[in-house]
């Protein structure tokens, strides 16, 4: 039996059905054998009994996008089973509940059935109970264990792992599990594909966990007072897992609360709480996706022009409309950039792991209060809702950076008055000052209309146009600090990638799998919008740049043309957008296929990757 | 002003005034600036703890026209009422006036009013009601009476909210409406809307005199002035001024706000007492059922608890909290690290 460390396992459940515990134990197990894993919830809008799919990658080079084929399917669910033997690649298996025989259609050539009857021996060996079906889901863990050589006692730790306190919910879940891991161990069933192998401190010191709950650590450890937000997919567990935090991580002596946190009735009112917030000195934020978005432009555009420091962050998921809230895509890319009616651009930050996630979200706050204006932080679902190993979290030591905000002691040394919207350093950044500062002079009026320099209602035609472009001066200052992106070049190759967000592990596997055909290529993580001067430079030393979005339009390559017209046209657009997490393959093929429509000799790419031994 | 009369924190009432007013001559928004003034010079409140909010709309511009040496903040159409709860948990030691307009309040922002009031947000919350909508040049708002005229014939034919009455459903805890043109009765009852923690609503009747001051509007000033239906003459007694009111027990009533303030309300009808919710919707619909506007301290609760302080929040307001508060140690990140590795 070959050891293999690149395995793709779906299984194909219903929602509802317990199957998030069991495909969490699966998960968990091959994480503690020390296999680098990742997973990808492919799962429906909707509570109860509606398709659902679950792929954990395992994979020993360490690639954590989605694998573009599946090597085995866990075959549950009878709705979607005549789709799902034809989702598994050649020579893949099908394990599926023999409980009463395979129906002669979903029957298939060149992948190798398991029949396990999970119903039956659930039948056979539980009492009765409501929670039968979730009984059943854990049958296949067993199986999946036994089959591809994941050992009884990783098991048994995951489940002491989850459900420490239970023991009673170990037991019968172990019994469950126990049932399909003996049965094929009796039967002596083996698959044709090999068996897992673990890697000893493969693991070690490595974190699991979601973009969101990074993204809320570090609004935490960002020093956050208000969140305002509403429940919307792919979002909401943001939000909750500050709420579930906060009161761990900051405790006070006098047991009161040092901060707020308010489920608002709309997303307007959302954004209303942080705008408000913001202007009155607390770090505010919001979590929303697209549709959410939508419904607070108006409040963006008042934070912009008012300039009061506020932080959304936006989950993407599939628009326009109602779209696909369950799946994943980076099509609010161009909203966020000029959310807003009038001239508005924006910092956005862009996390592409665990790691930056929390780091981005922490230091959101300081960039919102430096530049007085809204921040966003650009997520996905994706990264957001799907488990990541990840280094562990970790916080830089830096003060809270708070701007040019005036205290009375600073406003008491202020020569002449406080002019709240006068660019004294020609930086586009004015000083700020917030309610119950204790000085005469901290007092303005703040107001989305027409202003002058000392915060004055003014239809003036020259402090309007002077307004607009002292921001303009602002986002200038902001491309010198923002995340600058991670650049790597290599000497003589003048081809490049630029990629952002969670299409960041499939362009590297993507690019790995050029590089073994000879096609070398330089990289781009981008972090920021604005765009910055490394950027350009990157643009400037490539001939071709391959920028991968997921999004039908190419809106990030939008945003580099109006800003660099010639050096636009270098860019070849990688568009994903089904919904479905980047994979290196979707990313392979279309670069292929635009080496092919300029008519040059291109080896085909092998449209099966052969799975690899260690 | 030599000789000027200050008040307890050494101000004069002209210490309280604003930029000069741009409405309409006549407008019954200045008048009612001009109680605001007066309402804070009488209470003594120190201008520099004070944020003035609101929506957009003629009433909107006028916290531009009244405490000068407040922070003020005239945010968008309809979501004063979110940015200023925000604004109160940021800092729930400032006193938030808000000043909105009967389209802002009742037809844009209806929602986020409603749940600012089910929240109780600490705040006095003005609405200039005068059923049309100025700045866009006077069409019907949806406080307009049924079969009221518009400027050029047109007759409104749908039912009015009633922002009091909407109020008191809602859990508001302090429900008054009066008219922009008796200061003696709108001045106290803002004075008592500071004086009380959590979310207070006047409703204050303010004639257009450009778009709806005409013959057969309901709104207009003729029209107000002939159907105004008081419920009491009331006094306002602020808690650092020990003041003797003629108070007659049986007939009069008097409500305690939180900061030990008092307003004395006395009859002059049957004798009303503002606590009772059933009473006062009785009150108010009794009213409209007469083509009258019912004016007064309509509805008081004093026990609800307001928003920041259900949260239970630390006295320190949430904005000045520093890093050494806010930032949790490396441990704990480290402890949650360790606890995301299994």
């Amino acid at each position: 039996m070959p050891a293999i460390n690149d395995l793709n396992i779906c299984v194909a459940t219903e929602n509802g059905s317990g199957s998030a515990s069991s495909n969490n134990v699966l998960f968990k197990s091959i994480f503690k054998m020390g296999i680098p894993c990742s997973s990808k919830n492919m799962f429906p809008s909707n509570i109860q009994g509606l398709p659902t799919w679950y792929q954990i990658r395992a994979c020993g080079d360490g690639y954590s996008g989605r694998k573009d084929v599946i090597d085995i399917m866990v075959m549950f669910n009878d709705v979607t089973a005549a789709q799902d033997i034809r989702r598994v690649r050649d020579g893949g298996v099908i394990i599926y509940d023999d409980s009463k025989p395979l129906p002669a259609q979903l029957k298939r050539d060149g992948v190798q059935y398991v029949g396990v009857p999970a119903n039956k021996l659930v039948q056979d060996n539980m009492e009765a109970s409501p929670l039968r079906v979730k009984q059943r889901n854990m049958v296949y863990v067993g199986a999946v264990a036994k089959l591809f050589g994941i050992e009884w006692e990783i098991i048994q730790e995951v489940l002491r792992d989850t459900f420490g306190n239970k023991p009673a919910v170990i037991e019968s879940n172990l019994l469950c599990i126990d049932l399909g891991y003996r049965y094929v161990e009796e039967k002596g069933t083996k698959q044709d594909i090999g068996l897992l192998k673990a890697i000893p401190g493969g693991n070690q010191g490595k974190i699991i966990t979601e973009g969101n709950t990074a993204c809320a650590l570090g609004a935490i450890y960002g020093g956050v007072t208000l969140v305002a937000w509403y429940p919307i997919t792919p979002s909401s567990s943001l939000a909750e897992s500050i709420e579930h935090y906060l009161p761990r991580l900051r405790k006070r002596t006098d047991g009161k609360a040092s901060y707020a946190i308010v489920q608002a009735e709309d997303e307007i009112a959302a954004a209303g709480m942080v705008i408000g917030g913001g202007w009155a000195g607390a770090r505010s934020m919001t979590s929303t996706s697209g549709p959410g978005l939508s419904l607070m432009n108006e409040t963006i555009g008042l934070s912009y022009f008012a300039e009061i420091p506020s932080v959304f962050f936006i989950i993407q998921r599939g628009g326009p409309s109602t779209g696909l809230p369950t799946r994943t895509q980076q099509a609010d890319i161009l909203s966020m950039y000029y959310c807003s009616h009038g001239d508005t651009r924006h910092i956005i930050l862009i996390p592409h792991d665990m790691r930056s996630s929390f780091d981005l979200s922490r230091r959101s706050f300081d960039y919102a209060e430096r530049f007085q204006t809204p921040v966003f932080i650009m997520m996905d679902l994706d990264l957001g809702m799907n488990l990541w190993s990840s280094e562990p979290l970790k916080l830089e030591a830096e003060p809270f950076d708070r701007g040019k905000l005036l205290s009375a002691k600073d406003l008491e040394k202020l020569e002449g008055k406080f002019r709240r919207y006068f660019d004294l350093d020609g930086d586009g950044i004015p000083q700020r000052t917030v309610p119950g500062t204790p000085h005469p002079k901290a007092a303005y009026f703040t107001r989305g209309s027409g202003h002058d320099d000392d915060a004055k209602y003014s239809e003036d035609e020259k402090d309007y146009k002077a307004t607009l472009d002292r921001l303009a001066r602002k986002l200038d200052t902001a491309r010198g600090a923002v995340p600058k992106p991670i650049v790597e070049m290599s000497q003589g190759v003048k081809a490049g990638f630029i990629c952002f967000g969670s299409s960041y592990e499939a362009t590297r596997e993507a690019r790995d799998r050029l590089s073994a055909q000879g096609q070398k290529t330089n990289h781009l993580l981008l972090r920021a919008l604005p765009l910055t001067e490394e950027v350009r430079k990157f643009m400037v030393a490539n001939d071709v740049v391959y920028l991968v979005e997921q999004n039908r339009d190419g809106q990030m390559a939008a945003i580099f043309k109006a800003e660099w017209p010639d050096l636009g046209m270098k860019i070849i657009s990688v568009l994903l957008y089904d919904g479905l997490p980047a994979t290196a393959g979707g990313i392979v093929k279309q670069i292929k296929e635009y080496q092919s429509s300029l008519g040059k000799e291109v080896k085909p790419w092998p449209v099966q990757r052969p799975i690899a031994s260690i | 002003m030599a000789g000027a009369k200050t008040n307890r924190v050494n101000l004069t009432e002209k210490d309280y005034r604003g930029g000069e007013s741009t409405m309409c001559k006549g407008c019954g928004h200045d008048a009612i600036s001009a109680s605001v003034i007066r309402a804070f010079f009488e209470s003594g409140i120190d201008p520099r703890k004070v944020i003035k909010l609101s929506g957009i709309g003629c009433s909107s511009k006028t916290p531009a026209y009244f405490l000068s040496q407040s922070f003020g903040f005239n945010t968008i159409h309809g979501r004063m009422s979110a940015v200023a709860t925000g604004a109160n948990l940021a800092n729930h030691t400032l006193i938030p006036v808000g000043v909105s307009g009967d389209g802002d309040t009742s037809a844009i922002g209806l929602g986020n009013f409603c749940h600012m009031v089910r929240r109780n947000v600490n705040i006095t919350y003005i609405v200039e009601n005068n059923g049309v909508y100025g700045l866009t040049k006077g069409q019907f708002s949806a406080t307009a009476d049924k079969g009221s005229l518009m400027k050029g014939g047109k007759i409104n034919e749908l039912p009015p909210i009633d922002i009091a009455e909407l109020a008191i459903n809602l859990g508001a805890t302090y429900v008054a409406r009066s008219f922009s043109g008796d200061r003696k009765q709108l001045s106290p009852l803002i004075q008592g809307a500071f004086a009380h923690r959590g979310s207070a609503i006047l409703d204050v009747l303010s004639p257009c005199v450009t778009f709806n001051n005409h013959e057969g509007s309901t709104k207009s000033l003729q029209y107000i002035k002939d159907h105004l239906d008081p419920l009491h003459d009331l006094d306002f007694i602020p808690h650092f001024e020990n003041i003797e009111v003629d108070y007659e027990e049986g007939t009069d009533h008097q409500v305690t706000l939180h900061d030990g303030s008092h307003i004395t309300l006395h009859k002059l009808r049957e004798r009303y007492e503002p606590t009772n919710k059933e009473n006062a919707l009785k009150a108010i619909h009794g009213s409209v059922a007469e083509g009258k506007f019912l004016t007064g301290l309509i509805y008081y609760d004093g026990e609800s608890p307001d928003l920041a302080t259900a949260m239970d929040l630390c006295d320190t307001p949430l904005a000045s909290l520093g890093q050494d508060e806010l930032q949790p140690s490396a441990k704990l990140l480290d402890e949650i690290n360790a606890q995301l590795m299994k």
